[in-house]
Protein backbone atom coordinates (compact mmCIF):
# COMPACT_ATOMS: atom_id res chain seq x y z
CA UNK A 1 0.00 0.00 0.00
CA UNK A 2 1.36 3.46 -0.84
CA UNK A 3 2.17 5.78 2.05
CA UNK A 4 0.25 8.62 0.43
CA UNK A 5 -2.47 7.79 -2.07
CA UNK A 6 -4.03 10.69 -3.97
CA UNK A 7 -7.01 9.58 -6.03
CA UNK A 8 -9.01 11.55 -8.57
CA UNK A 9 -8.60 14.92 -6.86
CA UNK A 10 -10.38 17.90 -8.36
CA UNK A 11 -10.48 21.40 -6.96
CA UNK A 12 -11.76 24.70 -8.28
CA UNK A 13 -11.46 28.21 -6.89
CA UNK A 14 -14.55 29.90 -8.24
CA UNK A 15 -14.35 29.59 -12.02
CA UNK A 16 -10.67 28.58 -11.96
CA UNK A 17 -9.96 24.85 -12.13
CA UNK A 18 -6.84 24.24 -10.05
CA UNK A 19 -6.86 20.42 -10.17
CA UNK A 20 -8.61 18.06 -12.55
CA UNK A 21 -8.76 14.37 -11.65
CA UNK A 22 -5.23 14.07 -10.26
CA UNK A 23 -4.02 10.70 -8.94
CA UNK A 24 -0.63 10.05 -7.43
CA UNK A 25 1.02 7.51 -5.14
CA UNK A 26 4.00 8.10 -2.86
CA UNK A 27 5.74 5.10 -1.32
CA UNK A 28 7.26 5.08 2.15
CA UNK A 29 10.68 6.74 2.13
CA UNK A 30 10.21 8.05 -1.38
CA UNK A 31 11.14 11.61 -2.40
CA UNK A 32 8.76 12.93 -5.02
CA UNK A 33 9.33 16.30 -6.66
CA UNK A 34 6.39 18.09 -8.27
CA UNK A 35 7.44 20.34 -11.10
CA UNK A 36 5.48 22.53 -13.42
CA UNK A 37 4.73 26.11 -14.43
CA UNK A 38 3.06 28.57 -12.04
CA UNK A 39 -0.63 27.89 -11.68
CA UNK A 40 -0.29 24.24 -12.69
CA UNK A 41 -1.91 23.11 -9.42
CA UNK A 42 1.19 21.72 -7.66
CA UNK A 43 0.70 23.76 -4.49
CA UNK A 44 -3.04 23.10 -4.43
CA UNK A 45 -2.33 19.38 -4.68
CA UNK A 46 0.08 19.58 -1.75
CA UNK A 47 -2.41 21.59 0.31
CA UNK A 48 -5.14 19.04 -0.40
CA UNK A 49 -2.88 16.26 0.86
CA UNK A 50 -2.96 17.59 4.44
CA UNK A 51 -6.46 19.00 3.98
CA UNK A 52 -5.53 22.69 4.24
CA UNK A 53 -7.71 22.83 1.14
CA UNK A 54 -10.86 20.77 0.88
CA UNK A 55 -10.93 18.99 -2.48
CA UNK A 56 -14.17 19.23 -4.48
CA UNK A 57 -13.90 15.59 -5.50
CA UNK A 58 -11.55 12.69 -4.93
CA UNK A 59 -9.73 11.75 -1.75
CA UNK A 60 -6.37 11.31 -0.06
CA UNK A 61 -5.27 8.36 2.08
CA UNK A 62 -2.30 8.27 4.43
CA UNK A 63 -1.32 4.66 5.18
CA UNK A 64 -4.85 3.64 4.32
CA UNK A 65 -6.47 6.30 6.56
CA UNK A 66 -8.80 8.63 4.72
CA UNK A 67 -7.77 12.27 5.29
CA UNK A 68 -10.42 14.80 6.24
CA UNK A 69 -13.38 12.45 5.92
CA UNK A 70 -15.02 9.35 7.30
CA UNK A 71 -16.34 6.91 4.71
CA UNK A 72 -19.90 5.66 5.00
CA UNK A 73 -20.59 3.40 2.01
CA UNK A 74 -19.93 5.67 -0.94
CA UNK A 75 -20.42 8.85 1.04
CA UNK A 76 -17.58 10.94 2.48
CA UNK A 77 -18.59 12.54 5.78
CA UNK A 78 -16.56 15.58 6.84
CA UNK A 79 -14.57 15.01 10.02
CA UNK A 80 -14.80 17.58 12.83
CA UNK A 81 -12.01 20.16 13.03
CA UNK A 82 -10.30 18.42 15.95
CA UNK A 83 -10.08 15.14 14.04
CA UNK A 84 -8.62 16.82 10.94
CA UNK A 85 -6.14 18.64 13.19
CA UNK A 86 -5.08 15.30 14.65
CA UNK A 87 -4.55 13.90 11.15
CA UNK A 88 -2.51 16.95 10.11
CA UNK A 89 0.01 16.18 12.86
CA UNK A 90 1.15 13.31 10.68
CA UNK A 91 2.23 15.70 7.91
CA UNK A 92 4.98 18.25 8.29
CA UNK A 93 4.55 21.29 6.07
CA UNK A 94 7.10 23.85 4.93
CA UNK A 95 5.75 27.00 3.33
CA UNK A 96 7.03 29.17 0.52
CA UNK A 97 6.91 32.27 2.71
CA UNK A 98 8.15 30.38 5.81
CA UNK A 99 5.17 31.51 7.93
CA UNK A 100 7.23 31.52 11.10
CA UNK A 101 5.34 33.01 14.02
CA UNK A 102 6.98 36.43 14.46
CA UNK A 103 6.00 36.80 18.13
CA UNK A 104 7.93 33.67 19.06
CA UNK A 105 11.68 33.02 18.98
CA UNK A 106 13.17 30.37 16.71
CA UNK A 107 13.19 27.88 19.59
CA UNK A 108 9.60 28.73 20.59
CA UNK A 109 8.49 28.26 16.98
CA UNK A 110 9.91 24.75 17.01
CA UNK A 111 8.61 23.94 20.52
CA UNK A 112 5.07 25.21 20.04
CA UNK A 113 3.64 22.13 18.33
CA UNK A 114 5.14 19.50 20.66
CA UNK A 115 4.23 21.64 23.67
CA UNK A 116 0.66 22.66 22.80
CA UNK A 117 -0.47 19.93 20.44
CA UNK A 118 1.40 16.83 21.59
CA UNK A 119 1.39 18.11 25.22
CA UNK A 120 5.00 17.10 25.75
CA UNK A 121 6.68 18.30 28.95
CA UNK A 122 8.47 21.64 28.45
CA UNK A 123 11.91 20.24 29.26
CA UNK A 124 11.57 17.45 26.70
CA UNK A 125 10.13 19.76 24.03
CA UNK A 126 12.96 22.22 24.55
CA UNK A 127 15.69 19.58 24.36
CA UNK A 128 14.20 18.19 21.18
CA UNK A 129 13.75 21.64 19.63
CA UNK A 130 17.39 22.48 20.41
CA UNK A 131 18.50 19.23 18.78
CA UNK A 132 16.41 20.00 15.68
CA UNK A 133 17.79 23.54 15.41
CA UNK A 134 21.27 22.04 15.61
CA UNK A 135 20.34 19.59 12.88
CA UNK A 136 19.43 22.45 10.53
CA UNK A 137 22.60 24.31 11.54
CA UNK A 138 20.99 26.97 13.72
CA UNK A 139 21.97 25.93 17.25
CA UNK A 140 23.23 29.47 17.91
CA UNK A 141 20.01 31.15 16.71
CA UNK A 142 17.63 29.51 19.20
CA UNK A 143 16.76 32.80 20.91
CA UNK A 144 16.61 34.93 17.76
CA UNK A 145 13.30 36.40 16.60
CA UNK A 146 12.28 35.44 13.06
CA UNK A 147 12.73 39.05 11.92
CA UNK A 148 16.39 38.84 12.91
CA UNK A 149 17.00 35.82 10.66
CA UNK A 150 17.78 35.71 6.95
CA UNK A 151 15.27 34.05 4.65
CA UNK A 152 17.38 30.91 4.47
CA UNK A 153 17.65 30.71 8.24
CA UNK A 154 13.90 31.29 8.64
CA UNK A 155 13.16 28.50 6.22
CA UNK A 156 15.48 26.14 8.09
CA UNK A 157 13.62 26.99 11.32
CA UNK A 158 10.42 26.25 9.37
CA UNK A 159 11.79 22.81 8.51
CA UNK A 160 12.77 22.18 12.13
CA UNK A 161 9.28 23.26 13.24
CA UNK A 162 7.69 20.74 10.88
CA UNK A 163 10.09 17.96 11.94
CA UNK A 164 9.34 18.60 15.62
CA UNK A 165 5.96 16.91 15.18
CA UNK A 166 7.73 13.73 14.01
CA UNK A 167 5.63 13.60 10.84
CA UNK A 168 5.31 10.57 8.61
CA UNK A 169 5.41 12.71 5.46
CA UNK A 170 7.09 16.07 4.84
CA UNK A 171 5.36 18.45 2.43
CA UNK A 172 7.47 21.26 0.94
CA UNK A 173 5.58 24.02 -0.86
CA UNK A 174 8.18 25.84 -3.00
CA UNK A 175 10.55 26.10 -0.04
CA UNK A 176 13.20 28.12 -1.89
CA UNK A 177 11.07 30.32 -4.17
CA UNK A 178 11.03 33.31 -1.81
CA UNK A 179 14.75 33.21 -1.09
CA UNK A 180 17.60 35.35 -2.36
CA UNK A 181 19.65 33.22 -4.77
CA UNK A 182 22.65 32.97 -2.45
CA UNK A 183 20.46 31.51 0.34
CA UNK A 184 18.87 28.73 -1.68
CA UNK A 185 21.81 26.38 -1.22
CA UNK A 186 21.64 26.19 2.58
CA UNK A 187 17.96 25.21 2.53
CA UNK A 188 18.46 22.63 -0.24
CA UNK A 189 21.37 21.17 1.75
CA UNK A 190 19.10 20.60 4.75
CA UNK A 191 16.47 19.02 2.50
CA UNK A 192 19.08 16.80 0.88
CA UNK A 193 20.11 15.53 4.34
CA UNK A 194 16.48 14.88 5.19
CA UNK A 195 15.94 12.94 1.98
CA UNK A 196 18.94 10.76 2.81
CA UNK A 197 17.55 10.09 6.29
CA UNK A 198 14.74 8.16 4.61
CA UNK A 199 11.75 10.36 5.45
CA UNK A 200 8.95 10.45 2.87
CA UNK A 201 8.91 13.80 1.08
CA UNK A 202 6.67 15.57 -1.41
CA UNK A 203 8.44 18.65 -2.75
CA UNK A 204 6.87 21.31 -4.95
CA UNK A 205 9.85 23.09 -6.45
CA UNK A 206 11.34 24.97 -9.36
CA UNK A 207 14.82 23.64 -8.55
CA UNK A 208 15.36 21.20 -11.39
CA UNK A 209 18.91 20.51 -10.20
CA UNK A 210 17.65 19.50 -6.77
CA UNK A 211 14.98 17.28 -8.30
CA UNK A 212 17.51 15.57 -10.56
CA UNK A 213 19.85 14.90 -7.66
CA UNK A 214 17.50 14.00 -4.82
CA UNK A 215 14.13 12.93 -6.20
CA UNK A 216 13.29 9.27 -6.61
CA UNK A 217 10.47 10.31 -8.84
CA UNK A 218 9.46 13.50 -10.64
CA UNK A 219 5.87 14.45 -11.38
CA UNK A 220 5.37 17.10 -14.02
CA UNK A 221 2.07 18.99 -13.81
CA UNK A 222 0.42 21.50 -16.10
CA UNK A 223 -3.04 23.09 -16.07
CA UNK A 224 -4.18 21.07 -13.08
CA UNK A 225 -3.28 17.62 -14.40
CA UNK A 226 -0.32 15.26 -14.18
CA UNK A 227 1.34 15.41 -17.60
CA UNK A 228 4.18 13.00 -17.00
CA UNK A 229 5.76 11.13 -14.13
CA UNK A 230 8.64 8.75 -13.67
CA UNK A 231 12.18 8.41 -12.36
CA UNK A 232 13.93 11.78 -12.14
CA UNK A 233 16.56 10.87 -14.70
CA UNK A 234 13.93 9.86 -17.22
CA UNK A 235 11.45 12.76 -16.81
CA UNK A 236 14.21 15.38 -16.64
CA UNK A 237 16.60 13.64 -19.04
CA UNK A 238 14.34 12.26 -21.76
CA UNK A 239 10.93 13.84 -21.25
CA UNK A 240 8.31 12.20 -23.46
CA UNK A 241 5.67 14.90 -23.44
CA UNK A 242 6.02 18.08 -25.47
CA UNK A 243 4.83 20.23 -22.52
CA UNK A 244 7.51 18.78 -20.24
CA UNK A 245 10.14 19.36 -22.90
CA UNK A 246 9.04 22.96 -23.40
CA UNK A 247 9.02 23.65 -19.64
CA UNK A 248 12.46 22.15 -19.08
CA UNK A 249 13.86 24.00 -22.07
CA UNK A 250 12.54 27.28 -20.64
CA UNK A 251 13.71 26.60 -17.06
CA UNK A 252 17.16 25.36 -18.01
CA UNK A 253 17.76 28.01 -20.65
CA UNK B 1 38.83 74.09 -8.88
CA UNK B 2 36.77 72.70 -5.91
CA UNK B 3 37.53 73.81 -2.32
CA UNK B 4 38.83 71.27 0.22
CA UNK B 5 35.57 69.74 1.58
CA UNK B 6 37.25 68.87 4.89
CA UNK B 7 37.57 72.56 5.79
CA UNK B 8 33.84 73.28 5.23
CA UNK B 9 31.32 73.22 8.07
CA UNK B 10 27.53 73.18 8.21
CA UNK B 11 25.80 76.25 9.71
CA UNK B 12 22.21 75.68 10.85
CA UNK B 13 19.59 77.63 8.98
CA UNK B 14 17.95 80.47 10.95
CA UNK B 15 14.43 79.61 12.01
CA UNK B 16 12.64 82.91 12.83
CA UNK B 17 9.22 81.20 12.61
CA UNK B 18 9.95 79.17 15.73
CA UNK B 19 10.85 82.27 17.71
CA UNK B 20 7.75 84.05 16.55
CA UNK B 21 5.57 81.03 17.48
CA UNK B 22 7.19 80.79 20.92
CA UNK B 23 6.50 84.44 21.65
CA UNK B 24 2.90 84.18 20.48
CA UNK B 25 2.21 81.04 22.54
CA UNK B 26 3.77 82.52 25.67
CA UNK B 27 1.73 85.70 25.23
CA UNK B 28 -1.50 83.72 24.85
CA UNK B 29 -0.63 81.58 27.87
CA UNK B 30 -0.01 84.70 29.95
CA UNK B 31 -3.41 86.08 28.93
CA UNK B 32 -5.19 82.85 29.88
CA UNK B 33 -3.39 82.59 33.23
CA UNK B 34 -4.17 86.24 33.96
CA UNK B 35 -7.84 85.71 33.08
CA UNK B 36 -8.14 82.73 35.41
CA UNK B 37 -6.19 84.46 38.19
CA UNK B 38 -8.50 87.50 38.05
CA UNK B 39 -11.64 85.40 37.42
CA UNK B 40 -14.16 84.37 40.03
CA UNK B 41 -12.26 81.28 41.11
CA UNK B 42 -11.28 80.60 44.68
CA UNK B 43 -8.10 78.55 44.15
CA UNK B 44 -7.89 77.79 47.85
CA UNK B 45 -11.18 75.89 47.54
CA UNK B 46 -9.83 73.96 44.56
CA UNK B 47 -6.81 72.91 46.63
CA UNK B 48 -8.98 72.03 49.58
CA UNK B 49 -11.32 69.72 47.63
CA UNK B 50 -8.56 68.16 45.53
CA UNK B 51 -8.05 65.49 48.17
CA UNK B 52 -11.48 65.54 49.78
CA UNK B 53 -12.54 61.98 50.75
CA UNK B 54 -15.71 62.17 48.63
CA UNK B 55 -13.73 63.21 45.55
CA UNK B 56 -11.13 60.49 46.12
CA UNK B 57 -13.90 57.92 46.59
CA UNK B 58 -15.33 59.09 43.26
CA UNK B 59 -11.91 58.73 41.65
CA UNK B 60 -11.60 55.17 42.95
CA UNK B 61 -15.10 54.34 41.67
CA UNK B 62 -14.26 55.81 38.27
CA UNK B 63 -11.05 53.79 38.01
CA UNK B 64 -12.60 50.56 39.29
CA UNK B 65 -15.50 50.97 36.87
CA UNK B 66 -13.10 51.70 33.98
CA UNK B 67 -11.20 48.47 34.68
CA UNK B 68 -14.35 46.36 35.17
CA UNK B 69 -16.21 47.75 32.15
CA UNK B 70 -13.16 47.46 29.87
CA UNK B 71 -12.55 43.88 31.05
CA UNK B 72 -16.13 42.96 30.24
CA UNK B 73 -15.94 44.92 26.96
CA UNK B 74 -12.73 43.17 25.89
CA UNK B 75 -14.03 39.72 26.78
CA UNK B 76 -17.27 40.31 24.87
CA UNK B 77 -15.39 42.01 22.03
CA UNK B 78 -13.00 39.09 21.51
CA UNK B 79 -15.88 36.64 21.78
CA UNK B 80 -18.02 38.55 19.27
CA UNK B 81 -15.08 39.04 16.88
CA UNK B 82 -14.15 35.34 16.91
CA UNK B 83 -17.82 34.39 16.55
CA UNK B 84 -18.31 36.79 13.64
CA UNK B 85 -15.43 35.05 11.80
CA UNK B 86 -16.62 31.53 12.59
CA UNK B 87 -17.71 29.18 9.81
CA UNK B 88 -20.94 28.63 11.78
CA UNK B 89 -23.63 30.97 10.35
CA UNK B 90 -25.60 31.01 13.62
CA UNK B 91 -22.55 32.28 15.51
CA UNK B 92 -22.00 34.93 12.85
CA UNK B 93 -25.64 36.02 13.10
CA UNK B 94 -25.56 36.30 16.89
CA UNK B 95 -22.34 38.34 16.80
CA UNK B 96 -23.60 40.66 14.08
CA UNK B 97 -26.89 41.21 15.93
CA UNK B 98 -25.08 42.04 19.17
CA UNK B 99 -22.85 44.57 17.42
CA UNK B 100 -25.77 46.05 15.49
CA UNK B 101 -28.00 46.43 18.56
CA UNK B 102 -25.52 47.90 21.02
CA UNK B 103 -23.85 50.23 18.53
CA UNK B 104 -27.22 51.31 17.25
CA UNK B 105 -28.69 52.66 20.49
CA UNK B 106 -27.36 55.52 22.67
CA UNK B 107 -25.26 54.56 25.67
CA UNK B 108 -27.37 56.76 27.94
CA UNK B 109 -30.49 54.88 26.88
CA UNK B 110 -28.80 51.53 27.53
CA UNK B 111 -27.73 52.66 31.01
CA UNK B 112 -31.30 53.74 31.81
CA UNK B 113 -32.63 50.40 30.53
CA UNK B 114 -30.27 48.37 32.75
CA UNK B 115 -31.02 50.58 35.72
CA UNK B 116 -34.76 50.16 35.22
CA UNK B 117 -34.61 46.44 34.49
CA UNK B 118 -36.84 45.82 37.50
CA UNK B 119 -39.72 47.42 35.60
CA UNK B 120 -39.55 44.57 33.03
CA UNK B 121 -38.40 41.71 35.25
CA UNK B 122 -39.26 42.24 38.91
CA UNK B 123 -37.34 39.11 39.86
CA UNK B 124 -34.16 37.63 38.40
CA UNK B 125 -32.61 34.21 38.71
CA UNK B 126 -32.39 30.67 37.47
CA UNK B 127 -35.54 28.74 38.46
CA UNK B 128 -34.76 26.31 41.27
CA UNK B 129 -31.19 27.52 41.79
CA UNK B 130 -31.44 31.06 43.05
CA UNK B 131 -33.74 34.01 42.74
CA UNK B 132 -33.61 37.59 43.90
CA UNK B 133 -35.46 40.84 43.56
CA UNK B 134 -34.09 42.72 40.56
CA UNK B 135 -33.69 45.96 42.50
CA UNK B 136 -31.36 44.14 44.90
CA UNK B 137 -29.20 42.73 42.09
CA UNK B 138 -29.10 45.71 39.74
CA UNK B 139 -27.40 48.30 41.92
CA UNK B 140 -26.10 51.48 40.29
CA UNK B 141 -22.68 49.80 40.11
CA UNK B 142 -24.01 46.67 38.39
CA UNK B 143 -26.22 48.65 36.01
CA UNK B 144 -23.27 50.89 35.06
CA UNK B 145 -20.97 47.90 34.67
CA UNK B 146 -23.38 46.05 32.38
CA UNK B 147 -24.28 49.18 30.44
CA UNK B 148 -20.73 50.37 29.80
CA UNK B 149 -19.20 46.91 29.38
CA UNK B 150 -21.74 45.48 26.98
CA UNK B 151 -21.81 48.67 24.94
CA UNK B 152 -18.00 48.72 24.86
CA UNK B 153 -17.90 45.09 23.71
CA UNK B 154 -19.82 45.96 20.54
CA UNK B 155 -17.18 48.54 19.59
CA UNK B 156 -14.23 46.42 20.71
CA UNK B 157 -15.53 43.52 18.59
CA UNK B 158 -14.89 45.55 15.44
CA UNK B 159 -11.44 46.57 16.66
CA UNK B 160 -10.54 42.95 17.44
CA UNK B 161 -11.92 41.81 14.10
CA UNK B 162 -9.74 44.27 12.20
CA UNK B 163 -6.79 43.09 14.30
CA UNK B 164 -7.46 39.48 13.35
CA UNK B 165 -7.78 40.46 9.67
CA UNK B 166 -4.39 42.19 9.86
CA UNK B 167 -2.63 38.89 10.59
CA UNK B 168 -1.46 37.03 7.49
CA UNK B 169 -3.51 33.92 6.68
CA UNK B 170 -0.29 31.92 6.50
CA UNK B 171 0.10 32.29 10.27
CA UNK B 172 -3.05 30.33 11.03
CA UNK B 173 -2.22 27.85 8.27
CA UNK B 174 1.19 27.16 9.78
CA UNK B 175 -0.55 26.57 13.11
CA UNK B 176 -3.05 24.18 11.55
CA UNK B 177 -0.20 22.43 9.74
CA UNK B 178 1.36 21.46 13.11
CA UNK B 179 -1.98 20.05 14.15
CA UNK B 180 -3.66 22.92 15.97
CA UNK B 181 -7.42 23.23 15.73
CA UNK B 182 -8.91 26.41 14.32
CA UNK B 183 -9.67 27.68 17.84
CA UNK B 184 -6.17 26.85 19.12
CA UNK B 185 -4.61 28.61 16.14
CA UNK B 186 -6.79 31.65 16.84
CA UNK B 187 -5.88 31.96 20.51
CA UNK B 188 -2.23 30.80 20.39
CA UNK B 189 -1.06 32.33 17.13
CA UNK B 190 -3.43 34.84 15.55
CA UNK B 191 -4.80 36.84 18.51
CA UNK B 192 -1.39 37.45 20.15
CA UNK B 193 -0.23 39.00 16.87
CA UNK B 194 -3.50 40.87 16.39
CA UNK B 195 -2.87 42.53 19.78
CA UNK B 196 -0.30 44.85 18.21
CA UNK B 197 -3.03 46.27 16.00
CA UNK B 198 -5.72 46.07 18.69
CA UNK B 199 -3.92 47.81 21.57
CA UNK B 200 -3.68 51.40 20.24
CA UNK B 201 -7.43 51.77 19.51
CA UNK B 202 -8.36 49.91 22.70
CA UNK B 203 -6.06 52.24 24.65
CA UNK B 204 -7.98 55.06 23.05
CA UNK B 205 -11.20 53.43 24.26
CA UNK B 206 -9.88 53.02 27.80
CA UNK B 207 -9.23 56.76 27.85
CA UNK B 208 -12.71 57.45 26.61
CA UNK B 209 -14.13 54.94 29.12
CA UNK B 210 -12.60 56.89 32.03
CA UNK B 211 -14.69 59.83 30.94
CA UNK B 212 -17.75 57.85 29.86
CA UNK B 213 -18.21 56.70 33.45
CA UNK B 214 -19.41 60.26 34.10
CA UNK B 215 -22.52 59.48 32.01
CA UNK B 216 -23.45 56.96 34.72
CA UNK B 217 -23.99 59.85 37.12
CA UNK B 218 -27.55 59.88 35.75
CA UNK B 219 -28.18 56.46 37.30
CA UNK B 220 -26.65 57.44 40.62
CA UNK B 221 -23.26 55.82 40.15
CA UNK B 222 -21.03 57.93 42.39
CA UNK B 223 -18.00 58.60 40.20
CA UNK B 224 -15.89 61.78 40.28
CA UNK B 225 -18.23 64.10 38.45
CA UNK B 226 -21.34 63.04 40.35
CA UNK B 227 -19.56 63.46 43.69
CA UNK B 228 -18.25 66.87 42.63
CA UNK B 229 -21.80 67.86 41.71
CA UNK B 230 -23.11 66.63 45.06
CA UNK B 231 -20.64 68.93 46.77
CA UNK B 232 -21.36 72.01 44.67
CA UNK B 233 -25.10 71.59 45.06
CA UNK B 234 -24.38 72.11 48.78
CA UNK B 235 -21.72 74.83 48.69
CA UNK B 236 -22.29 76.46 45.25
CA UNK B 237 -18.57 76.31 44.38
CA UNK B 238 -19.43 75.06 40.88
CA UNK B 239 -16.33 76.06 38.93
CA UNK B 240 -13.89 75.10 41.66
CA UNK B 241 -15.29 71.58 41.87
CA UNK B 242 -15.45 71.18 38.11
CA UNK B 243 -11.76 72.11 38.01
CA UNK B 244 -11.05 69.49 40.69
CA UNK B 245 -12.89 66.86 38.65
CA UNK B 246 -11.13 67.89 35.41
CA UNK B 247 -7.73 67.65 37.11
CA UNK B 248 -8.41 64.12 38.31
CA UNK B 249 -9.70 62.95 34.93
CA UNK B 250 -6.58 64.38 33.29
CA UNK B 251 -4.34 62.71 35.85
CA UNK B 252 -6.02 59.33 35.38
CA UNK B 253 -5.88 59.55 31.58
CA UNK B 254 -2.21 60.58 31.66
CA UNK B 255 -1.24 57.58 33.80
CA UNK B 256 -3.24 55.23 31.57
CA UNK B 257 -1.59 56.66 28.44
CA UNK B 258 1.84 55.94 29.92
CA UNK B 259 0.77 52.36 30.70
CA UNK B 260 -0.43 51.99 27.12
CA UNK B 261 2.92 53.18 25.75
CA UNK B 262 4.69 50.58 27.91
CA UNK B 263 2.38 47.81 26.72
CA UNK B 264 2.92 48.78 23.08
CA UNK B 265 6.67 48.61 23.51
CA UNK B 266 6.38 45.13 24.97
CA UNK B 267 4.13 43.92 22.14
CA UNK B 268 6.61 45.20 19.57
CA UNK B 269 9.00 42.39 20.59
CA UNK B 270 10.11 40.40 17.56
CA UNK B 271 8.98 43.20 15.27
CA UNK B 272 10.76 46.34 16.43
CA UNK B 273 13.97 44.33 16.65
CA UNK B 274 13.89 43.64 12.90
CA UNK B 275 17.22 44.23 11.25
CA UNK B 276 19.21 44.15 14.46
CA UNK B 277 21.62 41.21 14.51
CA UNK B 278 20.69 38.41 16.87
Amino acid sequence: MPMVAVRHLSKSFGAVRALTDVSLDVAKGEVVCLLGPSGSGKSTLLRCVNHLEKPDAGAVWLNGELIGYRRDGDRLLELPDGEVARQRQRFGMVFQRFNLWPHKTALQNVMEGPLRVLRRPAREARARAEALLARVGLADKADAWPAQLSGGQQQRVGIARALAMEPEVMLFDEPTSALDPELVGEVLAVMRDLARSGITMMVVTHEVGFAREVADRVVFMDAGTVVEEGPAAQVLGQPRQARTQAFLAAVLA
Amino acid sequence: MLPDARTLRVVQRRRPGRWLATILVLALLALVIRAFALGQIDWAVVGEYMTAPVILAGLVNTLVMTVCAMALGLALGVLAAVMSMSPNPVMVGVAKFYIWFFRGTPLLLQLLLWFNLALIFPRLGIPGLFEARTVDVITPFVATWLGLGINQGAYTAEVVRSGILSVDRGQAEAAQAVGMTRIQAMFRIVLPQALRVIVPPVGNEVVSMVKLTSVASVIQFSEILRNAQTIYYANARVIELLIVAAAWYLAAVTVLSLLQAMLERRLARGVATAGRPA
